[in-house]
């Protein structure tokens, strides 16, 4: 009767796991509280967006905007970040699978994505359009003149079927080379494998940055695309998803008040009702998002505001070296535009 | 009391040893189909949680992405279905042609490590200490990168042969120009091979007749090379070629193979290559020496000796670890992704990310490998039967 015995423990732990399996998506808010951290996906090779710098320390726009989450979970962000690098390929999947509690990977928001990788995006954090990089060496004016030449792009990105979309739509022969991995990628183009380097107009200007010869590239000023570039979370997390959007907003929000990391304390101070139920003077935001008070105020004074965020990574001081363009505050003719925190 | 306990009819059905084996099985396999039921429920109940799409209606949905190489013609306005057919053409391809060569390639060197010349021995050995331990992963990049950072680029493109073109797309060379006559060459390539097989059918059983021998190589080439030549000439001899030229980026006509080919096909044949020259040269070692001084002692010369005596015996230990080295290259060939070779592992990972469909697209991937796997594994066992010692 061992066997019957040892068939009946299976069919018991079978069914045991079985309530486990089905756990759903809606604590995610309470997971990271328990282990103490934010498992966070990044990109890992775009300097100015995710890259860790020679010291090991990340650095970029996504991952700032991780941090601005990790603050307002915890109210620090030191030691409450794990970051996975991922590529274009294994991103989704590593939201869907819980191997991350955030991607902040500079990733296309699409009606597609929305609504079949089960994720929901959040504020754009980037509003980016696909671009071309060739060698000056080349000639070349205008992305029209690209007809026959040889591509590098990243499998599985949007970038990847703009560029089919934009080539066929003009009736021009290409060929591409697909390579997952954007340092090997951007390394082949370097070495001539191909003519022209396609993806976001940020990302080409942080590999033009890192390469041997940035003078010898140009991007052209054709943009094919629009690339909403927003942090994603799972679907059906409502909580963790208003979490995240709000601590992006939350930075913008404070540029347009003008609020920086470096007055912030003072404006604590501040008699304007919005500002100080911005900063959780007055109380009712933060218990709302089941965060603290302080939580827009810890953004701000550990991470900075918006505008801060943007000119520390990629804007036009950095070798990156990008104006604010789309990026800019609505109120300067850009996109970004934060709705009330009230 | 005594005649009870040996009465067989009184006996419980369970404590009958083939009725409990089939109650056994029949326990084991619900319970295997019980989980596999259980798995596949939860998946699929956990993706409509997360409003994950599922099922394989994309397959009908237009890919609107490129890829780089292909055997059929494939745009990016074609269905994710032949996207996939794509891949999966490119890795026969790969695949294909990389157990060829490295079964030659490997022969060749297993046979170079016995030999009695201490330099070409030495080779051998020290050909397959070297590619037998260095991951295959990082030949790809060696080799991949040595392409595209040696040649040039096709403005500076070398050329060798007049229309031969080397650069760091890769080699262009000319083809015949599309003409009729090129299918009738083929076909008659096709009925040469048939010839000759039959040719030494009857050559085989003349010579087991009446020892005489007939020169079975140089009439094969005779007809392989005259058949083909002759169908040509009576066709008008067509010689217009399709020449590559230097058009805008790249060049145009002819045919290209590319780096990321040539940088696959490469480091698979060379890293593989080295695992069958040691099987192939354990295979020749476990014939007993008394073989050779036998077949010698008959007037065979060394050449002979390795063909008819050694080799036939030593195909026995060689085969069945041959087909698991070849096997082996089939499934490393999934490493094209880190270089940019469109195999099915890339164009199935490109759907994936596009669909957001993890689950069908990684189905599909194992069951186009363990297709390919038992294909060739059928092949090899059918061939390791044909050269068994017949018994007599």
């Amino acid at each position: 009767m061992k066997l019957w015995k040892s068939l009946f423990i299976g069919c018991s732990l079978v069914a045991m796991s079985a309530g486990l399996a089905f756990a759903d998506n809606g604590d995610t808010l309470k997971d990271v509280q328990a282990k103490g951290y934010i498992q966070v996906g990044v990109n890992g090779d775009l300097f100015g967006f995710g890259k860790a710098d020679q010291k090991g320390v990340w650095k970029g726009l996504d991952v700032d905007t991780a941090r601005a989450v990790a603050v307002a979970v915890f109210g620090d962000y030191k030691d409450r970040l794990r970051y996975t690098p991922l590529t274009a390929k294994t991103r989704f999947t590593a939201l869907q699978s819980k191997e991350i509690d955030v991607l902040t990977r500079n990733c296309t928001q699409t009606l597609g994505r929305d609504t079949s990788l089960g994720l929901d995006f959040v504020q754009v954090n980037y509003y980016d359009g696909q671009g071309f990089m060739v060698p000056k060496a080349l000639g070349v004016e205008s992305a029209k003149e690209l007809g026959g030449a040889t591509v590098c792009v990243l499998p599985g990105t949007t970038t990847e079927q703009n560029a089919a979309d934009f080539f066929r739509s003009n009736n021009m022969e290409w060929k591409t080379v697909t390579i997952e991995n954007t340092a090997e990628l951007s390394q082949a183009f370097w070495a001539g494998r191909c003519d022209v380097l396609t993806s976001d107009a940020s990302q080409l200007a942080g590999l033009r940055a890192s390469a041997p010869k940035p003078e010898d590239y140009m991007i052209l000023p054709d943009i094919i695309s629009k690339e909403p570039l927003a942090p994603a979370v799972r679907h059906g997390d409502n909580q963790w998803k208003d979490i995240v959007n709000y601590s992006v907003l939350a930075m913008i929000n404070a540029e347009e008040m003008g609020i920086t990391s470096a007055n912030v304390d003072e404006m604590l101070k501040s008699t304007d009702p919005k500002i100080q139920r911005f900063l959780g003077v007055s109380p009712g935001n933060g218990a709302a998002l089941g965060l603290d008070e302080k939580f827009a105020y810890n953004i701000i004074k550990q991470v900075g505001n918006y505008g801060e965020v943007f000119e520390r990574n990629v804007g036009v001081n950095t070798p990156l070296g990008i104006e604010r363009g789309l990026n800019a505050l609505w109120t300067d003719g850009g996109l970004m535009y934060s709705p009330p925190f009230k | 009391m005594a005649s009870e306990q040996t009465n067989n009819a009184k006996t419980y059905f369970w404590n009958d040893e083939k009725t409990r084996a089939i109650i056994y099985q029949i326990v084991t396999a619900a319970f295997v189909a019980f989980i596999g039921y259980y798995l596949i429920s939860n998946v699929q109940t956990n993706m409509e949680k997360q409003s994950i799409a599922s099922g394989f209606g994309f397959i009908e949905k237009e890919a609107a992405f490129e890829i780089g190489e292909s055997l059929v013609e494939y745009s990016a306005a074609d269905t994710y279905g032949r996207a996939l057919l794509v891949g999966v053409l490119n890795t026969l391809k790969v695949s294909l042609v990389g157990m060829i060569l490295t079964t030659i390639l490997g022969t060749i060197i297993g046979v170079c490590t016995l030999s009695s010349n201490w330099l070409i021995s030495k080779f051998g050995t020290m050909y397959v200490e070297l590619f037998q331990n260095i991951p295959v992963l990082l030949q790809l990049f060696f080799f991949y990168a040595l392409f595209y950072e040696i040649f040039p680029a096709p403005r500076q493109a070398l050329n060798p042969v007049t229309g031969v073109f080397i650069t760091n797309r890769g080699i262009d060379f000319p083809v015949p120009a599309p003409d009729p006559a090129w299918g009738y060459i083929g076909l008659a390539f096709v009925a040469a091979c048939i010839v000759i097989w039959l040719v030494n059918r009857w050559a085989v059983k003349r010579q087991e007749r009446s020892g005489q021998q007939f020169p079975m190589f140089w009439v094969g080439l005779g007809i392989l090379i005259g058949l083909p030549l002759l169908t040509w000439i009576l066709n008008g001899a067509p010689t217009q070629m399709d020449v590559p030229v230097l058009k805008g980026f790249n060049f145009q006509g002819g045919r290209n193979i590319s780096p990321e080919f040539s940088a696959l096909l490469i480091g698979l044949v060379l890293y593989t290559a080295s695992f069958i020259a040691q099987i192939v040269r354990a295979g020749i070692q476990s014939i007993s020496h008394g073989q050779t001084e036998a077949a010698m002692s008959i007037g065979l010369k060394p050449g002979m000796v390795l063909k008819l005596v050694i080799f036939p015996q030593a195909l026995r230990v060689i085969v069945p670890p041959l087909t698991s080295q070849l096997l082996n290259l089939t499934k490393n060939s999934s490493l094209a992704v880190a270089i940019g070779y469109p195999d099915f592992v890339q164009v199935a990972g490109t759907t994936i990310n596009q669909t957001g469909q993890a689950v069908e697209g990684v189905a599909m991937m194992m069951v186009v490998y363990l297709t390919f796997s038992l294909l060739t594994s059928a092949f090899m066992n059918w061939y390791n039967k044909k050269i068994k010692i017949v018994e007599r």
